[in-house]
């Protein structure tokens, strides 16, 4: 039986026949590494898959619709992914694009890819640290200083300058940073 | 007359008066921490009425978000009157804060719960969100509370002016008793326990007292009965759109 690499979902029944859906999975799969080069605005590191705000793709005969779950309630770029998404897929082809918003269940940063935190990190931001259950408060967190590594780092303010970040400041190379708060 | 679409509206309403209020502090913040902190609490709250508002839409014809936001005037509004008194002092914008952060807080866990998909998927995302607001607010509350003499007696005043508009959280409107039957609504009522006593512990350790129960309550809010100071708001929220009618960005 053959998986596929990317979502590990049977691409083959029992026999090696091709399944039924195979078409309809290729183009899904094609459509999830197009939303790769979908990036934040206010992130532009972080694509809206490793943020994890694309939660499905379905396609169905010609029209694509994309399913998409905001970060926080009021984020302003929220309105700006969800065109960005959809000038992506038009400008490769793909007409009927439709993006359907999801809030349940709740967007975490429990789903924000590993590489995701690793670019963040490359680009200044300390990556969220922990599981969001655990409810650990800013203080108690000893959050990395992305520039130079220390932990020797403290909270300045509980909010920053988007809805997902909080500043912190590092006590030994003194600058100061945006974490992304666990969420 | 439709108790769900009314509902809707009434937590819309709360969320985005609350929420524009809480905004008029934006580039005037005693510093910049807290003109940040107080802009994305504010924007949080205006994203959840956004939620709100378009679940109302898709119930009535010929609404919008817009619509419903921007061309209702006051006497339709069913907010909270906590949401629309003045900012005041810093005192009084972290106390209203606090407690209708609060209140928020055990509504939305009870909201989760609804029969409704919908009202209970906002409620979900809201509720991450107003955690962290209460976490924010009673540190403050504390900081002012247990802070100088002064602080002290502003939280005092502050808790004075805003207790009265506390009543009408727990006292269902009409349109909310409609819903208790099919489970969609929450029993407001039942809320009031556990909210005084958060109150309670969080005014404990900032050494301020909890007013008893004899307080006159102001109430009205909820059936769209409102202070002056509503008029003076929506003037402002909804000059765009009165001057230059379906404008959008």
């Amino acid at each position: 039986m053959q998986k596929c690499s990317f979502c590990k979902e049977l691409t083959q029944d029992v026999n090696g026949n091709s399944m039924k859906t195979i078409t309809n999975h290729i183009e899904t799969k094609e459509i999830w590494e197009l939303l790769q080069s979908v990036f934040d605005p206010e992130i532009p590191v972080l694509s809206v898959v490793d943020l994890g705000v694309v939660r499905d793709i379905v396609v169905q005969d010609n029209a694509v619709e994309v399913i998409i779950t905001p970060t926080y309630s009021g984020c302003p770029a929220m309105d700006m992914i969800s065109m960005n998404i959809k000038m992506e897929l038009l400008s490769h082809g793909y007409r009927n694009v439709k993006i359907t918003q999801m809030l349940s269940p709740a967007w975490t940063t429990d789903w924000m890819s590993e590489n995701g935190k690793r670019k963040l990190k490359e680009y200044g931001i300390a990556p969220p640290i922990g599981k969001s259950f655990e409810k650990k408060y800013l203080e108690q967190l000893k959050v990395e200083c992305p520039h130079c590594g220390s932990t020797n780092t403290k909270l300045i303010s509980e909010f920053g300058s988007t809805s997902c970040k909080a500043l912190f400041q590092c006590d030994d190379c003194r600058e100061p940073f945006d974490y992304f708060k666990c969420h | 007359m439709n108790p769900l679409f009314d509902y809707t509206l009434h937590l819309a309403d709360s969320s985005l008066i609350m929420g524009h209020r809480l905004s008029e502090w934006t580039g005037h913040g005693p510093t910049i921490e807290l003109d940040i902190a107080l802009s994305n609490i504010a924007l949080d709250l205006i994203g959840q009425s956004r939620n709100f508002y378009q679940y109302a839409a898709a119930l009535k014809q010929n609404e919008t978000e817009d619509t419903l936001a921007y061309l209702r005037d006051a006497r339709e509004f069913k907010n909270l009157l906590i949401a629309e008194t003045s900012n005041g002092d810093w005192a009084k914008t972290i106390t209203k804060l606090f407690l209708f952060s609060t209140y928020q807080y055990y509504l939305y866990q009870q909201l989760i719960v609804s029969e409704d998909k919908q009202l209970s998927a906002i409620s979900e995302k809201s509720l991450k969100e107003v955690t962290y607001h209460i976490r924010w607010s009673s540190d403050w509350v504390i900081r002012l509370g247990d802070g100088t003499e002064e602080s002290n007696l502003r939280m005092k005043k502050a808790i004075e002016n805003t207790w009265p508009l506390t009543g009408e959280m727990f006292e269902p409107a009409a349109y909310e008793n409609l819903l208790l039957g099919n489970r969609i609504g929450v029993d407001v009522s039942n809320l009031k326990n556990d909210w005084l006593k958060k109150i309670q512990s969080v005014f404990d350790e900032a050494t301020l007292p909890v007013p008893g129960n004899n307080i006159w309550m102001q109430r009205g809010g909820k059936e769209g009965i409102h202070s002056e100071g509503l008029g003076y708001l929506l003037a402002e929220m909804q000059f765009l759109q009165r001057a230059y009618p379906g404008c959008e960005w």
